[in-house]
Order: structure tokens, then sequence, then C-alpha cells
């Protein structure tokens, strides 16, 4: 009873004085009123690195790091500051990203780059806007993201987009007449842009057959089985890197025959890694081939075996994600807002960003009034299986509005 | 006449509590240079937040698991069905084309505020009036349709012995998830998609005309509203109900034999538990400013026992220290493990991506095996003990 | 008719696999009455070790190894996380399980740094096999095969051996064959020591049949053999096999059932909602014994 009564005090003790501590810590910091303190400006990476799209955002930050080391600090008004990448972990989930979210704002960030994932922005989100702080989403491509909120940008393509360029691609390359559609269930991602792509793809006069898996699941055969008994002349899976891994090595071994098409998120060197030495035939869209600038290709690759646990983050090889690329244009949109605003100020940035334009290495990117990079083209690549590398396709866009 | 002198005082505590959140959430634009923890933007208040929610939900949990000895673990579920309803009711209807795009739109084109608006009006006092009113009616409504689901489930699953009780409403949880996922209903859930664009905590904050936050009260009202609830629960325990459910649980033959209804009390219980459950997860829903079925995993649940658990099967206010304490450490104190550190040019061992959830699950393991009673047991921080420590002595002496 | 075998196929080797997880869950419910949570999560951790010790030996030294390092595994959560709580209620049982299932996948989230790992390719066992115009893997017709032996070759241990009979009798009653001199301690070890070999045994088919690893991956197969076990009538060995199969072969029915009916994301639900089913109408499930409250 005693010990008991005892116990409670001391954490209650220990309790009081962590928060005394925290406080303490924080409040020594020069607590100026602007968003930069000193000679440093902060930006915050809001990304996941736990949880389902851990794989994704780790690479995204990559980009961002490399782009970091690249070109350290940046010059306003005269004068140079150092830039920070402050990391905050919103654990692919929705629930942990408002904690997330608000711990970058309470660092005192200017901005704040990302996700990889539209869920975790979409929560996140209004954290940013209560703050004042403008967020520039990296590859979250849901329509949800920037609509309904002022803060969030983003410098990636739309799910609608996507799935529009896949569907023609479908019909312009295979004549497909009858698609297969697989995602998962309750994932908004995979969802949304399986219903872009019937919209699509109906209209050009296609038939498209939905099917959904429950979260974990791991048996891909019966969904592939029946792609093939009801006679699919593609199958379209936008779902997350694991699942993706799983249903390639399954197609594999099941001899499966009917081309794969993936969205952005196929693009990774895991789901490449899966088709490898096998007769799969796989295309993705994304934002960025390898080969697209020479500069960049060389100089992360460099980055990434010259650091090990870069390399880990890439997945034990230097194959150049798009997200990647994309995280390293993020960067650099967000150094071209700071000097547009001429300060570090948050308020300056979030007004700053929407007149910013800049030519990066995925092509350019501009804002428009959403807060939506204007973007009419994507990059279409295939899985070489006998080498194991991206081979690029064609460019591709959207169907004419 | 003892009784409600201790009553008027647990009021007054409680008030002057909630009084000091007000104060707290807005002593930096009283007192400008304070340290970042106690500006509005700093992580205390999202943890602040997050804890008067999950506190409500944990303290609904240890009604039926620790008062009435029901093993659920169906609370996801509920909080789910609370969640959901609190949004679909709440979105506006101009803004539904929008947050339903996917679908064409929502089945429902209206809501509770367009209602409500359509009588108090929408801007200033009247807009401010049909808010609150519609958020009152809505989470009302969101406890209401996770009392009525658990009415329905209650009549097979109560039937069960703990550990299959346990497992069924695990069941029915993870099946719930799986309707409210399904495309073919999205006109009305959203599918896959997260239902957004509600009132949220934040839209309690006082402004001026031009946005300006003048009364922040962002925290209190979650605060207020678990307040409430927990209230509720506390004088249910007391009353005879909760008298008849604490001996359920502790042996439910005897209890029969007493002349107490073991089905209908359990299916009280039941309904109530998941009544407050519904309501969190109304709030839940405000806190996170979506509502997503991805979200109510059995992993919430798990978190939600492991609350409970730490806090004391048995005991209210140990639910509620425990959920301050879980909620800071994992979301806000421990976060720095993450991060890698160096002191000088020693690299810190271990620290990186992950660690802290390494760390946590380690402290969580040592309470469970050597505190199983955890921190406060069944009993309660009572605030006449508190007080008038050396009068309840006398008491005991005569 | 293809598609029917290809479907069939699947379901019988899903159901093997959840079987020789069934019966960790069975075995330890029924000397303990604990749902062990952390069953499922052994199983991941036995597949991330197959991952990490066939990188550095050859696959026949590392395959006994992943099965020798689990029992130890196993062997080390009971004597650690359940033995200190044998007088405590119930629930805190239950709950330290919870709490170790939530250890190993922070852990294995550290470890992995949660990207999705790649199983190896485990010579024979991963080639791939025409079966009446289907193609598919070696171990899917392997597996079956595989439980029904150590199965057969658990029922003979259980019921011939003289830890076999003393499982038995803790099972029936656990004073009462504590008071009859039986080594109560050493028969739970043995339990969890038989349920984490067949679990290593499964995750090496389960994860060469599906080959991708991530910190949840034991979630929901675990929970699903728990699910085949109440089925059965917990603690009866052949009764979670039969479950197994049966919850194993449904799942694969839905999925595989035409796309326009839409209900194949149900194919979890269905496992819970057959499960409530089962709990209403026939508590003891299929095999299980009826359980008689002393009062």
């Amino acid at each position: 009873m005693r010990v008991r009564k005892v116990l409670a005090t001391v954490m209650a003790g220990i309790m009081t004085f962590s928060l005394c501590a925290c406080s303490s810590s924080t409040g020594s910091a020069p607590a100026s009123s602007g968003s930069s303190s000193g000679d440093t400006i902060k930006i915050g990476v809001f990304e996941p690195s736990t949880g389902d799209s851990a794989s994704g955002g780790k690479k995204e930050i990559l980009g961002m790091q490399y782009a970091n080391s690249e070109t350290p600090t940046v010059e306003v008004g005269g004068k140079t500051y150092n830039v920070e990448l402050v990391m905050a972990d919103n654990g692919s989930s929705a629930d942990k990203a408002p904690s997330a979210a608000s711990e970058l704002v309470g660092k005192d960030v200017s901005l704040v780059l990302g996700s990889y994932g539209s869920g975790v922005s979409m929560a996140g989100g209004p954290k940013f806007e209560e703050a004042g702080l403008a967020a520039i989403g990296v590859t979250c491509t849901n329509p949800n993201v920037t609509a309904g909120n002022d803060y969030y940008f983003r410098i990636c393509f739309l799910d609608n987009f996507q799935a529009d360029v896949l569907a023609n691609f479908a019909i312009d390359k295979f004549s497909a007449k009858k698609a297969y559609c697989l995602g998962e269930n309750g994932n908004e991602y995979d969802q949304g842009l399986v219903v872009f792509f019937k919209q699509v793809f109906e209209a050009a006069g296609g038939e498209v057959i939905t099917d959904s898996f429950p979260t974990n699941n791991s048996d891909f055969t019966s969904y592939l089985n029946k792609a093939k008994s009801e006679g699919a002349d593609v199958i379209f899976t936008p779902v997350s890197i694991a699942y993706a891994k799983q249903i390639m090595e399954q197609a594999a071994s099941l001899d499966i025959g009917i081309p794969f098409l993936g969205s952005d998120t196929l693009d990774d060197n895991m789901v490449l890694e899966a088709t490898k030495g096998t007769n799969l035939q796989l295309y993705v869209s994304t934002f960025y081939q390898e080969g697209g600038s020479e500069e960049f290709d060389k100089g992360i690759k460099e980055y990434i075996n010259g650091n090990s646990s870069a390399l880990t983050a890439n997945g034990g090889n230097d194959t150049i994600s798009a997200v990647t690329a994309m995280g390293y244009d993020a960067y650099y949109v967000a150094l071209e807002a700071i000097k547009a605003a001429g300060s570090g100020d948050k308020a300056a940035i979030k007004s700053a960003i929407s007149g910013v334009k800049y030519d990066g290495v995925s092509g350019s990117i501009a804002f428009d009034e959403v807060g939506d990079a204007v973007r009419d083209t994507a990059y279409i690549k295939t899985a070489d299986t006998a080498t194991g590398t991206w081979e690029f396709e064609k460019v591709q866009t959207g169907s004419a509005k | 006449m003892k009784q409600k002198k201790i009553n008027l005082r647990a009021l007054a505590a409680i008030a002057v509590m909630l009084l000091i959140i007000i104060l707290l959430e807005n002593i930096s634009s009283i007192i400008p240079g304070l340290p970042q923890v106690f500006w509005p933007t700093s992580p205390l208040f999202t943890v602040l937040k997050k804890a008067a929610v999950y506190s409500l939900v944990a303290v609904s949990m240890n009604l039926l698991n620790g008062f009435t000895g029901l093993f659920s673990l169906g609370q996801a579920g509920f909080m789910l069905l609370g969640a959901y309803t609190y949004a679909i009711l709440m979105v506006p209807a101009a803004s539904k084309e929008q947050v339903y795009y996917l679908f064409g739109g929502c089945a429902f084109n209206s809501s509770i505020i367009d209602i409500l608006g359509g009588i108090f009006g929408t801007t200033g006092v009247g807009g401010a009036i049909s808010m609150i009113i519609g958020c009152i009616i809505a989470i009302i409504l969101a406890g209401c349709v996770a009392g009525f689901f658990a009415y329905l489930i209650g009549f097979p699953v109560l039937r069960l012995k703990s550990d299959y009780l346990a497992i069924a409403t695990l069941g029915f949880a993870e099946i719930l998830r799986a309707i409210f996922q399904w495309q073919k209903l999205g006109k009305i859930t959203n599918g896959a998609n997260m239902i957004k664009g509600f009132p949220t905590f934040s839209s309690f904050n006082i402004t001026d005309g031009a946005g300006h936050e003048i009364v922040r009260l962002s925290t209190f009202v979650p605060f207020l509203i678990s307040t409430v609830c927990i209230v509720i629960i506390v004088l249910l325990i007391n009353s005879s109900y909760g008298r008849a459910f604490k001996s359920i649980r502790d042996d439910e033959v005897a209890a029969e034999a007493m002349g107490i209804n073991l089905f209908s009390h359990k299916m009280l219980s039941f309904v109530i538990s998941s009544f407050f459950a519904g309501v969190g997860g109304a709030l839940f829903a405000m806190y996170v400013a979506n509502a997503q079925a991805k979200a109510f995993t059995s992993v919430m649940t798990y978190e939600i026992l492991l609350i409970v658990v730490i806090g004391g099967i048995g005991s209210v206010s140990g639910s509620v220290l425990a959920t301050f304490l879980y909620v800071a450490c994992s979301e806000w104190w421990l976060r720095f493990l993450d991060s890698e550190l160096y002191i000088g040019s020693f690299k810190v061992p271990f620290l990186r991506n992950g660690f802290r959830m390494v760390v946590f699950s380690i402290v969580i393991m040592v309470i469970v095996l050597f505190f199983s009673q955890g921190i406060m047991g069944e009993k309660e921080i009572s605030l006449a003990a508190l007080f008038d420590r050396s009068s309840r002595k006398k008491e005991r002496k005569e | 008719m293809e598609y029917v075998i290809s479907i069939l196929l699947s379901g019988i080797s899903v159901g093997g696999q959840y079987a020789l997880i069934a019966i960790g869950y069975t075995l330890v419910y029924g000397i303990l009455r604990l749902i062990n949570f952390a069953h499922g999560d052994v199983f991941m951790v036995a597949g991330l070790l197959g991952i990490y010790f066939t990188a550095t030996l050859p696959i026949g030294g590392s395959l006994p190894l992943v099965i020798l390092v689990t029992v130890l595994l196993g062997f080390t959560i009971e004597r650690a996380a359940y033995k200190p709580l044998r007088n405590a209620p119930r629930m805190s049982v239950m709950i330290s399980a919870i709490g170790v299932s939530y250890l190993l996948q922070n852990t294995a989230t550290y470890v992995t740094g949660g990207q999705p790992m790649t199983y190896p390719t485990i010579p024979f066992l991963s080639d791939t096999v025409n079966v009446a115009g289907t193609q598919t893997k070696w171990v899917v017709i392997i597996t079956p095969i595989l439980v029904l032996v150590l199965v057969f070759a658990l029922t003979q241990l259980i019921n011939r051996t003289k830890i076999g009979m003393a499982m038995r009798a803790v099972s029936k009653d656990f004073e009462t064959s504590r008071l009859m001199g039986i080594k109560i301690n050493s028969v739970i070890s043995v339990t969890f020591i038989i349920g984490s070999a067949l679990a290593a045994v499964g995750s090496i088919l389960f994860f060469t049949n599906y080959p991708a690893i991530t910190p949840t991956a034991g979630a929901m197969p675990g929970l699903k053999a728990f699910v085949a076990a109440v089925f059965g009538g917990i603690g009866s060995i052949p009764g979670a096999v039969i479950g197994a199969f049966l919850i194993g072969i449904c799942e694969t029915i839905i999925k595989g059932l035409p796309s326009a009916w839409d209900v194949s994301v149900f194919s979890d639900a269905f496992t819970f909602a057959l499960l409530i089913i089962i709990l209403v109408f026939k508590p003891q499930g299929l095999f299980g014994e009826a359980a008689t409250d002393k009062v």
C-alpha cells in the first residue's frame, strides 16, 4: 500500500519535473517572435519513417537531405542563413499526424515539406493552417490535400491526372478493352485512383472490373487468378509498396501473362527487384525518370553510396526513386519561396509560395490558385526484368480537357 | 450532509481545473515573452486535447472492463460509429460536393449546422449558437448510434464469457471497419476517403471580425465535454446500478442470487460504455479534423486497454491520469529518442527512428509485470481525502 | 475449372499455414487459458530471422537455426512475461501478451526500419509446378502434407508420452495436477516450445509463398489462426487444424467470387462473422468439450 503511494508520488514528481525540463529547455532557446532565429532557417520535414509508408517517406527525405547537403545555405536580403531540416515522423497514421505536425509548429520552422501519403497530409494540414504555416506537399496526390486548405501547396500531379494518363496509356499501348483494378480496401489513395481510372477507361468504351483486398492481406493469387479468368487485358494496381511487391512476386509464380499498370508508388526499387528475372510486364507512371538530369543522377548516387544510412533508406541499392527527385525539387522550391519572401517569416513565405516558379529535375513547377502544381505530363516507365532497372517508355499526357 | 459537502468540493475543483485550462490556453496572449511551451502552437496543447479525448474513451472502457468485469475489445468499433455519425451529420451542405468528390455528393444533402443555421442565422452570434447547439446534438447522436449498435450486438455476444467476449467484440469492430470502407456505401461513408470539413475544436476559438483569435477555447472544449461525461460515469458507478455492476464483476453467481438481473445489467453497462465510446469517437474526429475508418483498428483498442491497465482496472482517476501520462510520453516527451543525438562528437547509440516506440513498449512491459495493479489499483484520487485527511482519521477512530 | 482448382489450391495452402499457427494458440489456451496475442508476432519474428540467417548462412544450416531461435524466443517470452503473472488475474496475463506483441512489433520496426523485407527463395519449395493447368509453387502442395504429418506426430506425443499425459492433465485441472506432483512450469514451457517450433515451420512455409514481411505481418494470420482454434474447439488439435483449413478455404473462395458482387473485401470480416456465429450457437466450438463452471 505505502510502496504504491510512494511510487505514485515519485511518478507524479517525474511528470512535473519532465514538464519543467521541457519548458526550460525550449525556453532557453532565443524566443524571437519571428520564425527564424539567429542565422538559421528551419524547414520542417513532415514524413513517415515508421509505419506502412515508411519506405516511401524515407526515400523522399533522402532527396531533401541530399539537396540540403548540396545547398546548405540560403541568401536572403544580403545575409546568408544556414538551412536546417527538422524531422518529424508522422508514423504513416492519421492519428499520429496531428501531434507530429504540432511538434514541427512548436519547433518554429519556417515552412514544411511533406508528406508522402495523402492521408497524413490531410490530418496534419489543419494544424499547419491554424499556425499560419505553409506546407508544400511533395508526392501527396489526393485532391483533398490542397482543396479547402489555403496553407497547403503541392508540387506533384493529382490522382485524377495520373489515372487519366494510365487509362490512356492502356488504350494506346495495349488497345485494352477490359481492365482489372485492384486496390486496398479503405485506402483513399488506391480507391481514388481506381475510381478515376474507371471513369476515363469506361468513357473511352472499355470495361472495368474493380476489386479490393482487406488490409494486411497477403494472398493475392485468388485475385490474380480471377483477373485471368475474367479475361482482363491489363491489371491496374495502384497499391502501396509492400502490397505491390507481394502482387508482383505472386504474379510471377502464377505466370500470369497480363501486363500490369501501376501508379507512382510502384516506382520503387523493391517492386523492381520483385520483377527481376521474371516475365512480368510492369508499367508505371511517375514524376521522374532516371536520366532526366545527369547531374542530379550522378550526385545523388554518390550521396547514397557514400552514406550507409542513406543506402539502407534507399533499400540497399542506388536506383533513384521518383519520390527522391521530388523531395530534391521540393527543397529547392522551399528555398525559392524563402528568397521570394525575403525572410524566414512564415507568413511572408506563405504568401510568396504561390508566385514561385522553379525548373526542377522533375520538370517545371508553378502553382495554380488552389495551390496545386501545374503539370501536364507524366513519365511512363517499364521494368526491364532482365537487368532489374527501369526503362523509359514514353511521356504521356492526359486526355484533352 | 457530509456527502453533499464533498460533492460541492468536487464540483468546485472541477470548475477550477477548467478555469486553469482556459487560462493556460490564453496565458501567452496575456503575458508576452513566456517560454514556448505556453504558446498556442506548443505540443502541450495537442497532447492535452488528445489526452482529454482518450481519457473519456479509457474511462468508458474501464466502466465495462473494470467495473462490470466484461472483457470487451470493441472500443475502436464504437468510436468509429461515433466519429462517422458526427462527421456525416456535421459537414455543411456547401462542402459536401467537394468532400464526397468521388461519389458526386452525399446521400444526405444537408447537415445539422445548415438546419440550425436556418433558425439562428449563419453569421455572428447566431452562427456561433447554431454551431454550438449543432455540435452538442451531433455528439449526443454519435453516442446514441454507438449505443444502439451496442444494444443490437449485445444480444448475442453478452452471453459469452471473458476471452470469448473479447474476441467476438474485436471481430465485430473489424467487421464494422470493413463495412465503412466499402466503396458501395460511398454516398454515405465516403468509402475509403476521409470525411472532413466539419467543425473541430479550433472552431470554438472566439475570433474578431478579422479572424484574429481573442479567446482560445480549443483545448477547453474537449476538457469540458470529457469532464461532463466522466462525471456522469462516476455518478453512475456510485449509484445502485454501479454497485450492481461491481457485484457482477466480483461474483456473477452471488450477484444473481441477490436478485440482480445479470443480462439486463450487463447490457446496460455495455450500452452506456459504448455510448461514451461513441462520444469519444466524435471528439476524436474533432481532434484529428477528419473521420476515416482506417484509423479505428484493433491497435487503437489495445492502446486504450493498455491505458486502462496502466491506470488501474477499476479506478476512474487512474484511467485519466494514465491517459495523460501515456499520451504525453508517446507523443511528446520520448520524441527525442527518435532523432540521432550527439554529445560533443560522441554519437549516442541506438537513437534512431523507431527507438521511441521500443523504449515505450519496454516501459509498458515493466508496468504490466511489476505493477500489475496499475498506478492506482482500485483506488481513486479523492479530493475529500486530500482535503480532510485529518477529519477522516478521526472518523475512523470513532 | 482451372480457376476453381487454383482457388482451392491457395485455400488449402493458406489453411495449412493457419493450422500451424493455430496449434500454438490452442495448446497454450488449453493449458493456461490465455489468448497468446504475441504468438502471431513470434511467427513474424521467425520470418525475419529467416531473412537474416539466410543472408549469412547456407539454407541448410539456417532453417534449423530459425526454428531453434524461435523456440528460444517463445520460451523466454513465457518465462519473462507470463510466468511472473501466474497468480495474477487472467486479464493481466492477456494484457502482458498484448504488451509483448507491441514490443515485438516495435522492435521489428526499429530493426528493419519499417521497410518490407523480402524472404529468400528456398530451393525446391519456391520452384513452380503445374497442377491441372494451374501454375503454382511446390510449397502450396507440400504445406497440407507437412501439416498432416506434424499433427499426427503431435497427437502421438500428446497421447502416448509422459509429457503429453502431463499436458492433458494440466489442461483438465491446473490445481489438481500440481498437487499430483506434475511440474507445471516445465509442462507450460514444453507447450510454448512446441507452439513456437510450429510457428517457425509455419513462417517458413507462409513467407516462401508470400515473401514480404512487414512488422505487422503476423497480426492478421495470428488473429485468424486464433479464430480457427476457437472454431475447432479450443484445446483440440484436430479441431484447430480442421478449423484452419475451413477458414483458409472459405476465405479464398470469398476472395475469388465474381468481382461484380464486390464482396471480396469482406473476406476478413467473414472470418469474424463466422466466429461470432459459432460462439453464439456452439460456444465450445466444433470439437471442444463443453466447459462446466464450478460454483
